[in-house]
């Protein structure tokens, strides 16, 4: 099984150690993985703006640099979602299909393709879970609050056997953070609102750190967290599963 | 005004967004206590869903059945092409039977044809009925939520306006006596009126009947004292059978308010004796809708307000924010139907979260559907030239490694070494209220290379 691993544009540029924790993790689990040079975006920022037709050289070259693995592993729910959900705006082919069956988020692949939960990590704080929505509702990386059904979490579920960690509970579970792409400045004001609305239920509940399965959404968060100096630490879920602290 | 100017506007007062959110959060958290309570609820939204799907597709079929069996049961039926055209029927209606006092329950139909001051410009009295109606109509606002017309207004507000326009005592917003106060001057209202208006939340084919659902019990009290009852409905109302129901009453409640089923589910068939009953079928962009296979879904609403409620963007933004009679999410895939132009910022105002697809009862791919209306805006309606640029840049950037990792550099060593002050000046609309990481020194990309290198 050879994985090719994608780390989303701004997670290469702003935050490598959550690409770093990505890879050391899966080859921790002794997985064959490459990070194909090359790659750039999954196409999402212009597509969610409404420009779709702007990001169809950036998909292609997505396709062109991932065609070959068996897997394709990120640690973004969001651009996943892309990928599987929205690539039907390149013209059907086996490379296009096959791309988009076999992008798996992070967590989604440690619990459904490796089946592990226990990864051997160790996080001695109380940890408040972002679950964004990308991967929640269009991914079903977890049950949602909306819907009638059993309850699971992928990030949940790995997070639990993480030694020495506490998960807080959060009065609204799963409410969007606000970021939503170009949303962040388009809606400046309710994108912010929405941000802060989040982390305070964070350090209502008692949070010390909040982890998601996308930077995206915790870029926002500490984005908010810095500028008013609140005591929260902003960790993405590979981080934490990667740590030994 | 876009959206987003009306939502910053609405945002200044943080304290009145906290309550409004929280007001409207305990409605969703009502909604789901009751949904969580019905074992085949997912099952419900598929039928609900699937029920509607067959009904569009056999409009034209289920059209004729109903006006047939409502035409037997002595009710009259008109066909409006638009709003201008039911405006004029309802008012010839009233003409011909003298009617200068009207009562009506809620029909959001008749607030997107703008009925209200198209019959006053005549002279006509109008009189909303529904409470949360009333205090909009008084206050001289358009509703700002389809369920919950007047959400964005406190008790206390309500109590002002009442003393202005009812002649009430100051009362510091009891809503028990403030309540009563309506109820008296509504009674008013009931008895003197000469004709009352209706929405219509289901019309069945095969029975020719209506169903009007309320709490207040405002339809039957118009409806059961005047000598004349006018139903308006859009084309969607329409289900083909009475059995059907059994589905949509369940859903809709729960779905709006978390109650089971709504106070008075109240079901016309025929006029009273001595009575007359007309009914006004309306189209006014819905057979449009209807011709667009990515947008037809959004005619399934049976306007719950679920998505309303649960809406992140919608509840600290406020209904008025939207500019469009249904506001919230579903507002957002109908109004651009409509009037491209006018709605364009609508479709943006979301995170595209998905909440609304998950809560809605009938099980309509809102989020997905703002996702399209979004790539027609961008093509078909002026875009401001930076948002047009920076995407066929970035589009550009994307597609080429080299230039994506130049342009990361150069971002990095910004973030890296300019002063605060700089990155967040006034043009960085995130530094605003949010700071941006500090640029690291390599890239992912440079760091994977160098390990490799030294393997």
């Amino acid at each position: 099984m050879l994985v090719g691993l994608f780390i989303p544009c701004y997670i290469n540029q702003l935050y490598p150690q959550v690409g770093k924790a990505t890879l050391e993790l899966l080859e921790k689990l002794n997985v064959e993985v490459v990070y194909p040079s090359g790659q750039t975006c999954c196409g999402q920022p212009m597509a969610n703006s409404g420009y779709e037709y702007e990001s169809l050289g950036t998909c292609t070259n997505f396709v062109e640099k991932f065609k070959e693995f068996d897997y394709i592993v990120t640690p973004s729910g969001s651009c996943a979602y892309h990928v599987k959900k929205h690539y039907d705006i390149l013209p059907e082919s086996e490379e296009v299909t096959k791309v988009r069956n076999n992008i798996y988020e992070l967590c989604d692949f440690l619990v459904n393709v490796l089946k592990v939960k226990n990864v051997g990590a160790r996080f001695p704080y109380k940890v408040g879970i972002h679950k964004s929505c990308h991967g929640l509702r269009g991914l079903r990386l977890g049950s949602c609050s909306e819907k009638v059904t059993e309850t699971y979490s992928y990030i949940g579920e790995l997070l639990n056997e993480v030694t020495d960690v506490e998960i807080i509970e959060l009065t609204r579970p799963d409410e969007c953070c606000g970021f939503g792409g170009t949303f962040a400045v388009t809606e400046e004001a309710i994108s912010v609102k929405m941000g802060k609305d989040r982390v305070q239920d964070h350090l209502d509940n008692g949070a010390e750190v909040i982890t998601a399965t996308d930077t995206s959404c915790l870029m926002h968060l500490e984005g908010l967290v810095t500028r008013n100096k609140q005591p929260l630490k902003i960790r993405h879920i590979a981080e934490i599963l990667n740590s030994i602290e | 005004m876009s959206h987003s100017k009306a939502a910053s506007i609405f945002n200044k007062d943080e304290k009145k967004v906290n309550w409004h959110d929280k007001a409207l959060w305990f409605v969703r958290h009502k909604r789901d206590k009751s949904t969580h309570t019905v074992a085949g609820w997912e099952e419900l939204r598929n039928l609900g869903h699937g029920i509607k799907a067959h009904t569009l597709s056999n409009l034209d079929t289920y059209l004729i059945q109903f006006e047939e069996n409502a035409l037997k049961n002595g009710i009259q039926v008109h066909w409006a092409a638009d709003g201008d055209e039911h405006n004029r029927i309802v008012h010839s209606i009233l003409k011909e039977h003298h009617a200068k006092k009207v009562v009506k329950s809620k029909s959001m139909l008749t607030e997107e044809c703008h009925l209200n001051p198209f019959l006053e410009a005549d002279g006509i009295e109008v009189i909303d009925t529904d409470l949360g109606e009333r205090i909009v109509q008084l206050a001289k606002e358009p509703p700002s939520h389809i369920v919950l017309p007047a959400i964005h207004k406190t008790k206390e507000e309500v109590d002002e306006l009442f003393q202005e326009h009812l002649g009430t005592k100051p009362c510091d917003g009891d809503p028990q006596y403030l309540t009563g106060e309506a109820r008296k001057h509504l009674r008013e209202k009931f008895i003197q009126a000469d004709a009352a208006i209706t929405g219509v939340n289901f019309a069945i084919a095969d029975t020719g009947g209506i169903v009007v659902c309320t709490n207040e019990g405002n339809a039957d009290m118009g409806a059961h004292i005047a000598p004349v009852h006018i139903a308006c409905m859009g084309v969607e109302k329409l289900i083909p059978k009475q059995e059907h129901l059994g589905v949509f009453l369940r859903l809709l409640a729960r779905s709006a308010t978390g109650q089971h089923i709504t106070t008075y589910s109240s079901h016309f068939k025929k006029p009273r004796e001595g009575a007359k009953m007309h009914i006004v079928i309306v189209d006014n962009g819905r057979t449009e809708q209807l011709s667009r296979p990515d947008f037809r879904a959004s005619l399934h609403c049976i306007r719950c307000g679920a998505c309303m409620n649960t809406c992140p963007i919608y509840r600290r933004s406020g209904g008025h924010s939207y500019d469009a009679t249904i506001p919230g999410p579903i507002g957002s895939i109908l109004s651009p139907g409509k009037d491209l132009k006018k709605h364009s910022s609508l479709p943006f105002a979301s995170t595209l979260c998905g909440s609304c697809s998950d809560v809605c009862p009938v099980k309509i791919d809102i989020h997905a559907q703002l996702y399209k209306w979004r790539q027609i805006i961008t093509k078909e309606t002026p875009q401001p030239f930076v948002k047009k640029t920076s995407m066929k840049m970035m589009g550009n950037i994307f597609s080429k490694p080299m230039q994506f990792n130049k342009v990361g550099g150069i971002a990095r060593w910004s973030l890296r070494n300019l002063p605060k002050g700089v990155i967040n000046s006034k043009p960085n609309v995130w530094g605003k209220g949010r700071d941006l990481p500090i640029g690291p020194k390599e890239s992912f990309d440079t760091w994977y290379k160098n390990r490799k290198k030294d393997e």
